[in-house]
């Protein structure tokens, strides 16, 4: 019987054991080596894996993302760590003009293997540049995948999946989940764009990710307490999302609502609300509707973030609404 | 003239033998010969987009690519025309690629501002001033951490000393000692301004600050370049970075139908006293190469130019589901590993 593991060991494991079955997977980041990582997603893993393959960098987030799409380019695997991915704005060229783009436009010569690790969201009131969610300017790219695990099973396969995937990975951990407890299954698939089914219910769909699974659990079970049975789709992958999990769910349920964290304006939620209207309208018996953050940057104090971050509360109203 | 502020490093340029003295001067006569073609193709409409041509600053990449070896890699810039072609991409796949068609090396992807030839290390020329810094180095990482015993070199031109890639990759390259080689081709020119009225530092100081060696040498020199080169590459190869600045000339504008307003016209029409290409051919002639020589070397490669052009105009323009398949890594499954 495995030892529950919290959510930022199942990191920790996923990054160990990668690197142990590929020599060419390194780590780069700030305070990543001696330090383990400001949340210690990476600690033991310089006394594992030696200084070569565990790098501390100066903070140069531009260069050091650059750099891990030129050591891609060159045979090595990066993982590279941001601290916050509010700091991803300093990475912008290299992630999006640089690794997104490298193996198109040279013609398919080449791929850029490589993950950037970056943890997102509210929670920790850690002010308005340390918890954006910024995944839809990368799903917005042509070249990147993104990833968001909710549990801490996926925290660990779909890193595992993430660096081996032969493109650029922005894998996205909700620093709120970093202590969260449960098992890993070092041998359960690990897929690329697969959704799983959290709960299944017949008369609506949560579609989510990331940490506002949660709020969606706690939706479900006070719906349940009245007789709605939500079902919630944790989409897991946000590019490529799996389509027919969430039309399959759609078509049975005839209900959506859409619920993440990241602002609501032009998000994730709109892009699949988008291909819902256009490709299953004929499944709808209501509006699809959205959960998501208020257009403004999240805010420093309890009262204003704890406005800010959707919650069960609002998931229910939204559920409820599409059942009128 | 803005890249006169600046004095060369003597030296003495007379240790290269001549058979690869007239091998430079081949590579660099391609290089000119090839970007007077697409300057003419570009007037006539042949070529979309934007080309910025290296004419004038041939010397460069003769000297500098020819002094690597084969595990050697390098990123460009958006003026790379010459370093590509000193590496040897083929130059049917390259006319191919600036004229947008199929079988271009990039697959017409790329165009002139992305060639890229990774098979010779060729890690791309770049759209963004400084992005090929980061690369480089991390290309110069990947050679520490895999033993490949290769060096990677950063081109980039005197604009780029304002970024900041330079600054933090100078700061990177010199923590790690890793076995790369900065390369400024320092025409004088940020785009349309002097570098003078850009940048507050010298790349010596700068280089100073964080402890790399920097030499700097008369790029118009080839002998020089290549001298010069073939030491940093080899110092580099196991003592951590180095850095090279070439004092050179960029005759064109920063891309091509630029009309160089902002030019002194008495600096341009001073260009061709300071002709790599002819400076070249009059120290071959002085170690004794026949004029008939140097002549039959240009006959014969606009003959290979003119090759490439007729294979490049004949070619399929590029086809859209082709180009789909390359935006991501196709895989039979998307499941990765078990």
């Amino acid at each position: 019987m495995p030892k529950p593991l919290r959510y930022v060991n199942a990191v920790a494991q996923a990054l160990n054991d990668a690197m142990a079955a590929d020599p060419a997977v390194m780590l780069m980041g700030e305070d990543v080596a001696a330090a383990g990582g400001p949340f210690k997603a990476t600690r033991g893993l310089l006394d594992a894996h030696g200084p070569e393959r565990v790098r501390d960098t100066p903070i140069s987030e531009a260069s050091l993302v650059g750099a891990a799409v030129g050591a891609a380019l060159t045979g090595m695997k990066p993982v590279v760590e941001i601290m916050f991915m509010d700091f991803v704005t300093l990475a912008m060229d290299a992630v999006v003009n640089q690794a997104a783009k490298a193996r198109f436009m040279f013609g398919g010569q080449c791929s850029v293997p490589m993950v950037l690790r970056t943890p997102h969201g509210g929670g920790l009131n850690a002010g308005p540049q340390h918890s954006q969610c910024l995944e839809a300017w990368f799903a917005h790219i042509p070249g990147l995948r993104v990833v968001c695990p909710a549990t801490v099973a996926d925290a660990y396969s779909l890193l595992r999946a993430a660096i081996e995937a032969p493109d650029p990975v922005v894998v996205v951990e909700n620093k709120a989940l970093y202590a969260l407890q449960g098992d890993i299954d070092v041998n359960a698939p690990r897929e690329v764009g697969k959704a799983r089914l959290d709960r299944a219910g017949r008369d609506a769909t949560i579609v989510t990710y990331g940490a506002t699974l949660y709020a969606a659990r706690a939706a479900a079970d006070r719906l349940a307490a009245e007789g709605i049975e939500a079902e919630i789709v944790d989409l897991r992958w946000i590019q490529p999302w799996d389509e027919e999990a969430v039309f399959a769910s759609v078509a049975k349920t005839h209900r959506v609502v859409i619920a993440h964290e990241a602002v609501q304006a032009f998000g994730v939620g709109a892009e699949i609300a988008a291909r819902i209207a256009s490709d299953a309208f004929d499944d709808l018996d209501a509006p699809v509707l959205r959960v998501g953050a208020p257009f403004m940057p999240i805010a420093f104090a309890k009262t204003l973030e704890a406005a800010y971050l959707p919650d069960a509360d609002r998931i229910v109203a939204a559920v409820k609404s599409t059942l009128a | 003239m803005p890249s006169s502020a600046a004095q060369a490093d003597p030296i003495p340029a007379n240790s290269i033998p001549t058979d690869r003295r007239l091998a430079l001067h081949r590579t660099m006569q391609t290089i000119r010969a090839t970007e007077t073609t697409l300057s003419r193709l570009f007037a006539d409409g042949e070529i979309p987009g934007f080309i910025h041509l290296s004419v004038g600053q041939e010397a460069v990449a003769a000297g500098v690519v020819g002094a690597l070896g084969p595990r050697d890699s390098f990123a460009t810039t958006h003026r790379g025309h010459g370093h590509v072609l000193a590496r040897g991409v083929k130059l049917d796949l390259f006319f191919k690629e600036i004229m947008g068609r199929a079988g271009g090396i990039c697959g017409g992807r790329g165009g002139s501002m992305h060639v890229a030839d990774l098979s010779l290390g060729v890690l791309g020329a770049n759209g963004i001033v400084g992005a090929g810094l980061p690369l480089a180095t991390g290309s110069a990482l990947a050679h520490q951490t895999r033993r490949t015993g290769g060096v990677a070199v950063a081109f980039f031109g005197d604009g780029a000393m304002a970024e900041g890639a330079l600054h933090e990759c100078l700061n990177m390259a010199a923590l790690w000692k890793l076995p790369m080689v900065f390369v400024c081709e320092n025409n004088g020119w940020s785009e349309f301004s002097p570098t003078s009225t850009q940048f507050a530092a010298t790349l010596d100081k700068l280089g100073a600050a964080f402890g790399v060696p920097h030499r700097r040498v008369d790029g118009n020199d080839v002998a020089a370049v290549a001298e010069a080169a073939t030491e940093v590459v080899e110092a580099a190869r196991g003592g951590g970075p180095r850095i090279l600045e070439c004092l050179t000339t960029r005759w064109h504008g920063h891309f091509e139908g630029d009309p160089q307003r902002y030019r002194n016209a008495d600096e341009i029409a001073g260009l061709p006293q300071n002709d790599p290409l002819r400076r070249s051919a009059e120290a071959l002639l002085a170690a004794g190469v026949e004029e008939s020589a140097l002549a039959a070397l240009v006959d014969s490669v606009d003959a290979e130019i003119r090759e490439a052009l007729e294979a490049a105009r004949a070619d399929a323009l590029p086809d859209v589901d082709a180009a789909f398949r390359d935006v991501y890594t196709p895989t039979a499954t998307l499941t990765a590993g078990a």
